[in-house]
């Protein structure tokens, strides 16, 4: 019952494949500075270009909307390439870090925080919903280790411990007051809100270092393509191949639900937007997916900040309305 | 793998007491005199046999034809798209009935609960047409575009409905009847309308157990054997529209028994439909009597929400089923 997400079909040869990505790249760009240009007030780009390089200060710029911006990027890149992995690995194109439990794990640690640990300091919260979405991964790891991770294994104790985190998360907010409910919903959404550029410090690297690792694990990553016969066939031992991505995807789905919350579809549509949209090529449907994953967040938080303002909507809500149009597009264009 | 006619029996057995438990226990205690009674001798006057009449019947009858049409939707939406992660939810179902709910909240001013219902109803059906209609290229339907278009719709009137609960806030009050699901306050009339329909939907799709048995086949193999999966796909779609659609209408979203409760039948009985449908119907019936049944004692007087008592009776059953046997999908 499992089916190859890799037999989606090709998108037109009419552009190469390298012209495809710089074009991705340059359209990247661009959507980050305009993210940063537009907000509030809307600032002129010779403003924004210089004070985005460094090369001057810009309060606007460089503590609001930049730090905002590049979180943005980091955690839309990171969901994405998780969601990338995971569909790879368990060979499903309806697999993403949302639908095996990471994410309503971490969903879990960070409703408890605001349920048990109010008037803890905000910095912990992230930490409370790393723990939850690492415990998640753990079970879901323990409880396959003996059935060697396999695939069809993972996804039924996947979509198990999705069910029972939920009912957790719901269980919680059943008990709680309505004000920490109230919190707790827009955490559940997903928001950049709040953003600093303390953890972009840190953070950016390690987006970077992810895409590094996921690159260098291209043949890996080729190999799982095959049905579990042809692996066992080709006398491979894929067990530690299997262990490696699932653990590098809920690292990367965990990092970056901690600090945006449990944003929804970025997993799921990114991968297969990609799919449509760049050649089959590994190494660059890797990339192409980093930055489609960015832009989905970059674009959703530019719109939950700007169309209805002065309110400032978690970013969560405007994934789906971004990304499903699209991808619809995408499909109708093919059925001719 | 077990014996397919003592678990049928053992599961019906149960379900009859888990029926008769649902009307017996709550917050006032009914004893099997008045219960009996109340059927047979029926007192207006009389607080007992009113609560057993009007409150707890419609609410385990709901229960038990919800559960049932969900996991039989949940088995269709499974193998129609060779999925094991797909559930009725997945073909814009849910999100559709929302999004049209919605819609009735903020513009239309409807005052029935069965103006709701019907328009729910209308959503689910006007969504799984979207994604039916996408997912048709040069006269196929392929699994994977099913799962494309329903992926997308879904995230679509996702959108929608978000959108339309920005701009006006009342309406996330009337939704959230819906959002959390509920057996309870439905009136006898709204399930009876809709148990007969789920009796003979469930009925067709066991007496076409062998068509749905190829289309777990890959489509050159099905085609080979002289068999139209693409005429399958369409009707299975269809039934699936009546059960899940009609459930969300009902009852809201309750979600877990159309995703997990076939993967469960799968492990006791393997994957011939002409098993799995009645067990995988009989154990989502039982499943939803049994939560609605606790869900009244966890938090007194408070009732837990449902979802999160088929989750917590329904887990522990599925990982023990699921890490023990050894059954390929």
């Amino acid at each position: 019952m499992t089916q190859a997400s890799t037999n989606a079909p090709m998108p037109s040869t009419k552009w190469p494949s390298h012209l495809r990505l710089a074009l991705l790249m340059i359209i990247s760009l661009a959507i980050l500075v305009m993210s940063v240009a537009i907000g509030h007030s809307r600032l002129p780009l010779d403003r924004v270009i210089p004070a985005m390089l460094g090369l001057n200060e810009d309060f606007i710029v460089q503590t609001l909307r930049l730090p905002r911006s590049l979180l943005a990027c980091s955690v839309g890149a990171l969901l994405g390439l998780s969601g990338f992995l995971l569909q790879r690995l368990l060979r499903n194109p309806l697999a993403s870090p949302d639908i095996v439990g990471i994410t309503s794990g971490a969903s879990v640690g960070a409703v408890l925080f605001i349920v048990v640990a109010a008037g803890a300091a905000p910095f912990w919260q992230p930490i409370w919903a790393f723990i939850g979405a690492l415990t998640a991964a753990a079970a879901l790891l323990g409880l396959t280790w003996k059935q060697r991770l396999s695939v069809t294994r993972v996804v039924l104790v996947g979509i198990c411990l999705n069910s029972g985190f939920a009912a957790i998360t719901t269980l919680l907010l059943v008990m709680s007051e309505s004000t920490t409910s109230a919190m707790a919903y827009t955490w559940l959404t997903g928001t950049l809100y709040g953003a600093n550029s303390a953890v972009n410090h840190w953070l950016i690297p390690a987006t970077v270092v992810a895409l590094l690792g996921c690159l260098l694990l291209k043949r890996e990553l080729a190999v799982l393509a095959l049905s579990d016969e042809q692996q066992v066939g080709l006398g491979l031992s894929t067990l530690p191949i299997r262990l490696l991505i699932l653990c590098l995807s809920a690292a990367m789905a965990a990092l970056a639900v901690s600090f945006a919350g449990a944003i929804g579809f970025v997993g799921l549509l990114a991968p297969h937007l990609t799919r449509q949209l760049l050649p089959k090529h590994l190494p660059g449907q890797l990339i192409g997916c980093a930055l489609i994953g960015a832009n989905l967040l970059l674009l959703a938080d530019l719109a939950g900040r700007t169309l209805f303002l002065p309110r400032d909507l978690p970013a969560g809500i405007f994934v789906s309305a971004i990304g499903g149009p699209f991808f619809i597009f995408l499909l109708a264009r093919q059925r001719r | 793998m077990v014996s397919t006619k003592p678990l049928l029996l053992g599961l019906i057995l149960l379900v009859f007491s888990a029926f008769w438990m649902s009307l017996s226990f709550g917050q006032t205690r009914i004893s099997q005199q008045d219960l009996w009674q109340a059927f047979t001798a029926f007192d207006a006057t009389s607080v007992e046999h009113t609560v057993v009449r009007i409150n707890r019947l419609s609410r385990a009858a709901t229960a038990l034809v919800i559960g049932a049409a969900l996991a039989v939707a949940g088995v269709l939406s499974q193998t129609l798209t060779r999925n094991a992660l797909a559930s009725p939810g997945l073909l814009g179902i849910n999100a559709g009935a929302l999004m049209f709910i919605a819609i009735g909240f903020t513009w239309l001013n409807l005052s029935s609960l069965l103006g709701y219902m019907l328009l729910g109803f209308l959503g689910a059906t006007v969504a799984t047409a979207l994604v039916y209609l996408l997912a048709w290229q040069r006269g196929l339907l392929s699994p994977l575009r099913i799962i494309l278009a329903g992926a997308a719709c879904g995230a679509m009137f996702t959108a929608l409905t978000q959108g339309i609960l920005i701009a006006d806030q009342a309406t996330l009050s009337g939704l959230v009847y819906w959002l959390g699901g509920s057996v309870a306050g439905r009136s006898l009339e709204a399930v009876g309308a809709f148990a007969p329909w789920v009796l003979v939907v469930t009925i067709l799709v066991w007496l076409s157990s062998r068509l749905l048995n190829l289309l777990l086949l890959d489509d050159e193999t099905a085609a080979g054997l002289g068999q139209s999966v693409n005429r399958v796909r369409p009707m299975a779609g269809l039934a699936v529209i009546v059960l899940a659609g009609g459930s969300v209408a009902v009852a809201g979203l309750i979600g877990f028994i159309g995703l997990i409760v076939p993967h469960a039948a799968r492990r006791l009985v393997g994957t011939d439909h002409r098993r799995l449908v009645p067990v995988s119907a009989l154990i989502g019936g039982l499943l939803l009597l049994l939560a609605d049944t606790l869900s009244r004692f966890i938090i007194p007087p408070q009732e837990m929400p449902i979802g999160v008592m088929t989750a917590a009776i329904g887990i522990p059953v599925f990982l023990v089923l699921v890490t023990r046997r050894q059954v390929a999908l």
